[in-house]
């Protein structure tokens, strides 16, 4: 396969991961405006923290309201994160990859970003905004069983798999690092109300409220949250979960290729260093300081990824 | 529905027609079968087909339109049909053509016989941008100059068909021939069980079959191809996306792809492979900063070295672009004859050549009755069409042809055969060319039996380009009974 097609295939599905982890966000910070309208706007802000765009967002805005944030995730161009530069730049690679796509595939993504600039176009309500972001879940899921029902298992596949989950566990990681301090034992309100939904907010961020309760019997706590979303691969956001699937993708591709890569050895130190550091170690120790360093060790596994495949020259 | 409400006597040659209410032989079945279709079905369909387009991303993209990057090119449902007679001639006359145009070219690049015969002008080559000095002396692997060629043909009456444009060097509108049919066939499955309509569906194969066929010396066991895109903004991607993945080949940028060893490799996840045949559809002076436009990034450096030394087949090859220049196409009938001994099958359109005085002063008397084009204009753009233009734009060309009169050449104003289209106020004739696609390897020449369509959905325009607005058609061959 042609590096440039490798590119493509991971950083399709990058943007595509990204463009529902967007989403997913929108949604959360939405629930949270409405239901605490007092700190809307700090919870606003702590959306775009995640995002990894506050900053930007502050060049051209000089508060957190609902609109102006929505519309900075919605639609900015200037964002590289909003849900209209993802799915753009996703749909983009897969116009430069299609050779490598099933024709469901491509028609998948193609149709997302179809649909998505029609609910753009479309949005005049918040209620409109609710079928909007509904419809990007749906678009989502549809991409994602295309890609499981009808691709090969090859290389084509692996790194596909490789880019999905590499912006997956960075976003877990970043949705936990936002709000760390909430999840501290030193945090002087535990258990209060404010705190509950701080931890729900989390949870619902990473698409785990449900399993969560379903697992924990309705227990709220945050060492269990932070177990949970670092630890449980039972869990499919779950940092453990992604590098489990991501030194497998790379076993894989040893096994096709023929050689190991040292992209493979750090995935491999990586997954360890997870597994063996407890939630107990990591939130004594700093639950900030641990998931800085993951997104840094987590970057520095793309970029030997896109290295070893030969991405560029 | 009712069909054939034309207005008495038809000015143009109708597809369906003819110059009357009659309707012609290879559309009587055809016929039959759509005035038995309810029109709201037509309406439907049409639609769908639009929809399927937009789904499946069979998009062009338009330059400098930034709001309109990707266009759907208008696709109408009313086939043109061609009967397997017609098609006979057809395919003489072009495969007559295609082995004039080798010839010439292997001459041109070679001893220059013609032009030592004095049977056309050497200035018409030397002076031109188009013959490319670099590939005098060079032998193409299996000789073959235009592997793809897609002549342009129109026709005026029943036995007069003309070469409009030869298109030797980088022709596209294939995956649209192709598409078109998937569509019809989606569409209108019966249609197909009650008219012998020729398959095309295997263009894919032949053309990769042909490709292996020019395999270079270096080239060991089965050969490797790659089709070459300028990349994911180019007007034609979508056909470059579509023909590699028809053919399973790799689709690479000139950034895929450096020397090594003395072979063209492309860079893939386990490291650098050689290529054998790569079929490019990126121009000449794109092609490798080297030895061209040391400016362009969309080559490869090196390539043509590598070509000369037999490392790699490029395909068409290098310096094509000669054959198919319009100041050349007059003379076409002379090339014909030079190299087959025989007279052409397919006219040529007269053609006024405004380098020359006369030819010039006639051009310029006549302006409002001509086509006039540019010697290396393309895609419709940069001519004037004298009996649709007003006195302003006449004016403004006068100007401009006056200023430079070997850029131009002049034509009559053709009157182009119409096909019906589906308006909203029901059938209506539009203006239709032709283009065959035809493969060339040292074994043969294949002439798929059908082609694009293409038709100018404006009443009355004669332009079928579709960066002016046209559309297309699905073209049937009929088989023989």
């Amino acid at each position: 396969m042609l590096g440039r097609t490798a590119s493509g295939l991971f950083w399709m599905m990058r943007y595509l991961e990204r463009f529902e982890n967007t989403a997913r966000l929108i949604d959360a910070g939405f629930r949270m405006s409405l239901t605490r309208a007092r700190t809307a706007e700090s919870e606003w802000e702590s959306v775009l923290t995640t995002a990894g765009t506050r900053d930007l967002y502050l060049q051209s805005h000089d508060r957190f309201s609902t609109r102006g944030v929505t519309e900075f995730l919605i639609a900015d161009r200037d964002n590289p994160s909003s849900l209209f530069r993802s799915i753009a730049a996703a749909r983009e690679n897969a116009r430069m990859t299609r050779t490598a796509l099933t024709r469901d595939v491509w028609e998948a993504i193609n149709e997302t970003w179809l649909q998505f600039k029609r609910d753009h176009a479309a949005l005049r309500h918040r209620t409109d905004l609710q079928d909007l972001l509904s419809s990007v879940r749906q678009q989502s899921a549809l991409v994602r069983g295309s890609i499981n029902g009808t691709m090969l298992r090859n290389d084509i596949f692996r790194f596909v798999i490789l880019g999905a989950m590499i912006e997956r566990a960075d976003n877990t990681a970043r949705v936990l690092d936002t709000k760390y301090y909430v999840l501290l034992p030193s945090s002087a309100s535990v258990g209060s109300s404010l705190d509950i939904v701080q931890w729900e907010m989390i949870l619902r961020s990473a698409s785990a409220e449900r399993s969560f309760h379903w697992l924990y019997g309705g227990e709220i706590n945050p060492a269990a949250i932070v177990d949970f979303l670092i630890h449980d691969v039972r869990l499919p956001r779950s940092i453990a979960y992604c590098y489990d699937e991501i030194v497998a993708t790379l076993e894989a591709l040893e096994l096709e290729y023929g050689k190991r890569t040292p992209a493979h050895d750090l995935a491999a130190s990586h997954e360890a260093h997870i597994t063996s550091s407890t939630s107990d170690v990591i939130v004594g120790s700093g639950l900030h300081e641990f998931l800085i360093d993951l997104i840094a060790r987590n970057a520095a596994l793309s970029g030997q990824i896109e290295q070893d495949y030969r991405f560029s020259n | 529905m009712r069909v054939g409400e034309m207005a008495e006597g038809n000015k143009f040659f109708d597809e369906m027609h003819g110059f009357d209410q009659a309707i012609r032989a290879p559309y009587q079945v055809f016929h039959e079968l759509l005035s038995e279709i309810d029109p709201a079905r037509l309406k439907r369909q049409s639609n769908k087909a639009e929809e399927f387009f937009r789904k499946t991303g069979i998009t062009f993209n338009v330059y400098g339109e930034a709001d309109a990057e990707e266009r759907l090119i208008p696709f109408d449902l009313l086939p043109r049909i061609i009967s397997a007679k017609e098609w006979r001639t057809l395919t003489k006359g072009i495969e007559q053509r295609i082995k004039a145009l080798n010839a010439f070219l292997h001459d041109i690049y070679h001893r220059q016989e013609i032009l030592r015969a004095g049977r056309i002008p050497a200035t018409l080559i030397m002076e031109n941008d188009a013959f490319l000095a670099q590939m005098v002396g060079v032998d193409p692997p299996g000789g073959i100059y235009t592997h793809i060629v897609g002549t342009d043909l129109v026709r005026t009456g029943p036995d007069d068909f003309f070469v409009l444009e030869d298109n030797a060097r980088t022709p596209s509108g294939v995956s649209y021939m192709l598409e078109n049919r998937e569509t019809m066939l989606k569409m209108f499955p019966e249609l197909f069980s009650r008219v012998g309509v020729e398959t095309i569906s295997d263009y894919p194969s032949l053309l990769r079959k042909s490709l292996a066929a020019s395999a270079p010396m270096a080239c060991q066991g089965k050969p490797t191809i790659a089709v070459l895109t300028p990349g994911v903004h180019n007007s034609a991607y979508y056909e470059h996306a579509f023909l590699a993945d028809q053919m399973g080949v790799e689709l690479v940028e000139g950034y895929d792809l450096k020397v090594v060893d003395g072979r063209i490799c492309m860079r893939t996840t386990c490291g650098f492979e050689p290529i054998d045949v790569i079929y490019r559809r990126v121009d000449d002076e794109y092609l490798d900063p080297l030895n061209f436009n040391p400016d362009s990034l969309l080559g490869v450096p090196g390539i043509f070295d590598i070509y000369r030394a037999g490392g790699i087949s490029i395909t068409n090859a290098p310096g094509t672009g000669i054959s198919d220049d319009k100041a050349l196409y007059s003379y076409m009938p002379e090339i014909v004859e030079f190299y087959t001994g025989q007279k052409p099958i397919l006219k040529n359109v007269e053609t006024w050549r405004c380098s020359e005085p006369s030819s010039l002063q006639y051009v310029l008397e006549n302006l409002a009755e001509l086509v006039v084009k540019e010697v290396h204009g393309s895609g419709g753009y940069g001519m004037l069409v004298g009996p649709a233009a007003n006195k302003a734009e006449i004016e403004t060309f006068r100007r401009k042809l006056k200023a430079n009169p070997a850029n131009y050449i002049a034509q009559p104003t053709l009157a182009l055969s119409t096909v019906p289209i589906l308006t909203d106020a029901g059938l209506a004739p539009r203006h239709v060319d032709l283009r065959p696609f035809v493969l060339v390897s040292p074994q043969s020449i294949d002439v798929v039996p059908g082609g694009l369509t293409r038709v100018a959905m404006k009443e009355g325009s004669l332009v079928v380009n579709s960066s002016q607005g046209g559309g297309t058609k699905d073209t049937w061959v009929l088989s023989d009974e």
